[in-house]
């Protein structure tokens, strides 16, 4: 079995879908020659054309909008935003249009599009490319919102998200896509938008996605020595939620962390607080705590590591969790 | 440094005030019928058609208005929340409705009430999406007439999208992009310029200049003329008298024929007014005189080709005395379908929002569906 990186798994799920399908075609800034800035369309414009591999003028409305139409003729495009923080120039066309055509066409349009965006911060670059959008999609009807966190859920989920006639905007962890792991192909992958326990514990529910995922593992692992057993959910889809996989484990454990890279207030963490605390209020501990980014544009670089959770602030929570 | 010196060659000129041409066509002008109905020639354009297809096109023309005036007059009586009058715009949608071929795919604004006539969309489906039954109303497929697009220039983008995904296919269709003076200021509609340009793709992009985006006049969106435009972004433009349905059909022909031959893209600025208000929520009478309606009237597009007609001997009174039977009937039908156009069930709010479903939607359907039926009277016949 081969060690493959996040970026190459995401690459490899990229070529199985288009050798299984000659209407998926590739559209983005550098996805050709390039193989996008970070590599993860490589070798797929010299294997399936120019004319399904479309280096496509800077331009990211023109994107989704070109994109909507070729779904419109028939064709199922999987478009590549290249920075978290250029996807607003698009912002209209993917919250106005592209979510929202099956509804105004009650359901003779489907729009079959992914929409490829790296996000979130840890790579030491400059303002725009470190920043984590995922509410504001996820807050679209419409829409469904995908982060995988590991190079086989990146395989699979991108091949689920391709398949899926609705709009799936799928971030990618970017500062997780050099990250190896064994990729056996021929696995069953569970659905799109099942969330996972992948490490169980008893004590508290760390819920995190995208490249947080890591972090709370780290945070659990370190717990661990210090006798405290935390169970940690890769959420994978933040719209929808797998909201029985979270409850049942709020239910066995009675106190919830969520962390994220984005900004706690009115992020994802806020959804989940909120349902959490009405479905399982009996079975709380204590209140649901959030880490996550903070209430600030992305700060410059050097502040990241500041700004960013990390393992100690997943454990501050936790602390925090258990002295109720 | 003398003050000389920094007036000199590397200093630009004041901007000129806009030009004229901006607003008022010179010899640039595509006609075939004069305002007053005379047949003119042009040297790059010209149209021959049957008798009978000369009368369709005025039929057309007359029933397309008497739809407007109609879902106009149900607006004022509260049938529909809004409309969209198409009156004075006539001739531009018929004229380039018509040079449509079966295969040919069109993607309008919320105003082409004449292009959706001539793909043969039931104008109470227009109504339907007005009176706020739907956000939509028709198959675009079944049609090739896309949903009506309320963002301005949108549409634009997935036009020029779906002729990308024409030539992919191989195939010989071509597309067309309504949109107006406004949007010609919209970054999406410079964007479609830029990548129909650059892929060369089969799309016309059709702008019914009709002087006014509300209530703001052509010159806060430009300072040359919107043909002219085109040519900044590599593909030809041409500037046809938007109310010579005649001159519109033989230029959307010819541009439709250039973009199936891989020629790509071409601009066509209809040069029309929008005699009505923007919608029935607008009034118009705070920003443009009276004396621009009286001058553009006299350019009305269904008078110069009934005046045409006549002068041809291509129909008589009997024809005319038909097509307006054929629009009271129209008309009629119309009323009668708005007024008996049933209203969406509650639940219907969930319907297609996804094509796959959502645990989210279903569990929100659920939620209403519980809320609603604890107003059904219950088996005593009273509220539970």
């Amino acid at each position: 079995m081969a060690q493959v990186t996040l970026g190459k798994a995401i690459n490899t799920g990229l070529r199985a879908a288009m050798e299984g399908d000659s209407k998926i075609v590739i559209m983005g800034e550098d996805v050709g020659k390039l193989g996008g800035v970070f590599r993860v369309t490589d070798g797929l414009q010299k294997d399936f054309g120019e004319s399904r591999v479309i280096d496509t003028p800077l331009s990211e409305s023109g994107i989704i909008g070109t994109a909507i139409g070729m779904a419109l003729r028939g064709y199922r495009p999987v478009c590549e935003i290249q920075f978290d923080g250029f996807v607003y120039p698009a912002y209209d066309q993917i919250v106005s249009q592209l979510a929202k055509i099956h509804y105004r066409s009650n359901g003779l349009c489907p729009m079959p599009v992914t929409v490829r965006i790296p996000y979130g911060g840890g790579i030491g670059a400059v303002e725009h490319h470190s920043e984590s959008p995922e509410a504001y999609f996820a807050h679209t009807a419409g829409l469904k919102v995908v982060s995988p966190s590991n190079p086989v859920d990146a395989y699979f989920m991108i091949q689920q998200a391709i398949a899926c006639n609705d709009p799936v905007i799928f971030f990618e962890p970017k500062r997780r896509y050099w990250e190896k792991a064994d990729l056996d192909m021929s696995q069953t992958p569970v659905g799109l938008h099942d969330a996972r326990i992948v490490r169980p514990g008893s004590d508290v529910t760390v819920v995190a996605y995208g490249p947080m995922v890591k972090t709370a593992l780290d945070a659990a692992a370190a717990a661990e020595a210090e006798g405290r057993d935390l169970e940690v959910i890769d959420l994978r889809s933040m719209s929808p939620i797998d909201w029985p996989v979270l409850l049942g484990s709020v239910r066995k454990t009675g106190r919830l962390v969520v962390v994220h890279e984005a900004s706690v207030f009115l992020g994802v963490g806020a959804e989940i607080a909120a349902r959490v605390s009405e479905r399982a209020f009996y079975s709380l501990e204590a209140p649901v705590l959030r880490v996550g980014g903070f209430a600030t544009p992305y700060p410059p670089s050097r502040l990241e590591e500041d700004y960013l959770p990390d393992l100690d602030r997943v454990l501050d929570a936790v602390d925090r969790a258990l002295a109720f | 440094m003398p003050e000389s010196a920094s007036a000199g060659p590397l200093s630009f000129p004041p901007s000129p005030a806009v030009p004229s041409s901006v607003s008022t066509p010179g010899p640039e002008l595509v006609q075939l019928l004069t305002p007053e109905g005379e047949r003119v020639t042009h040297p790059d354009y010209d149209v021959h058609l049957g008798d009978g297809e000369y009368r369709d096109l005025y039929r057309d023309l007359v029933l397309v208005r008497r739809i407007d005036v109609e879902a106009t007059a149900l607006q004022r009586q509260g049938e529909l929340g809004i409309w969209a009058s198409l009156l004075g715009q006539e001739a531009a949608q018929v004229g380039s409705g018509r040079a449509l071929q079966p295969g040919d795919f069109a993607f309008p604004t919320y105003r082409e009430h004449g292009v959706a006539w001539c793909r043969g969309v039931d104008p109470l489906k227009l109504l339907g999406l007005f009176r706020g039954v739907s956000n939509g109303g028709w198959d675009p497929h079944e049609h090739n007439f896309n949903l009506y697009t309320i963002i301005i220039g949108s549409q634009t983008l997935h036009a020029t999208g779906y002729a990308m995904g024409v030539q992919r296919d191989g195939a010989e269709d071509a597309v067309v992009a309504y949109f107006g003076d406004g949007a010609s200021s919209q970054g999406d509609v410079n964007e479609a310029f830029i990548w129909a340009s650059v892929f060369n793709a089969p799309v016309v992009f059709f702008c019914q200049n009709n002087q006014w985006a509300i209530s703001e006049p052509l010159e806060r969106q430009t300072r040359i003329p919107l043909y002219l435009r085109a040519s900044g972004f590599g593909f030809p433009g041409v500037r046809v008298d938007g109310n010579d349905v005649l001159a519109v059909l033989a230029v959307t022909r010819a541009a439709l024929r250039r973009a199936r031959e891989g020629s790509g893209p071409t601009l066509i600025e209809a040069f029309t007014y929008r005699m009505g208000a923007h919608t029935t929520s607008d009034d118009p009478t705070r920003y443009r005189l009276q004396s621009d309606l009286e001058a553009w009237k006299l350019k009305d597009p269904l008078e110069r080709m009934k005046a045409f007609l006549y002068k041809q001997q291509l129909a008589d009174a009997a024809f005319f005395a038909e097509v307006e039977q054929a629009a009271d009937e129209l008309a009629a039908r119309v009323r009668h379908g708005c007024l008996t156009m049933a209203d969406p069930e509650p639940l219907a709010i969930f319907d297609a929002v996804y094509a796959e479903g959502s645990s989210l939607i279903d569990e929100e359907r659920e939620q209403l569906a519980a809320y609603l039926a604890a107003f059904e009277p219950t088996a005593e016949g009273r509220s539970s």
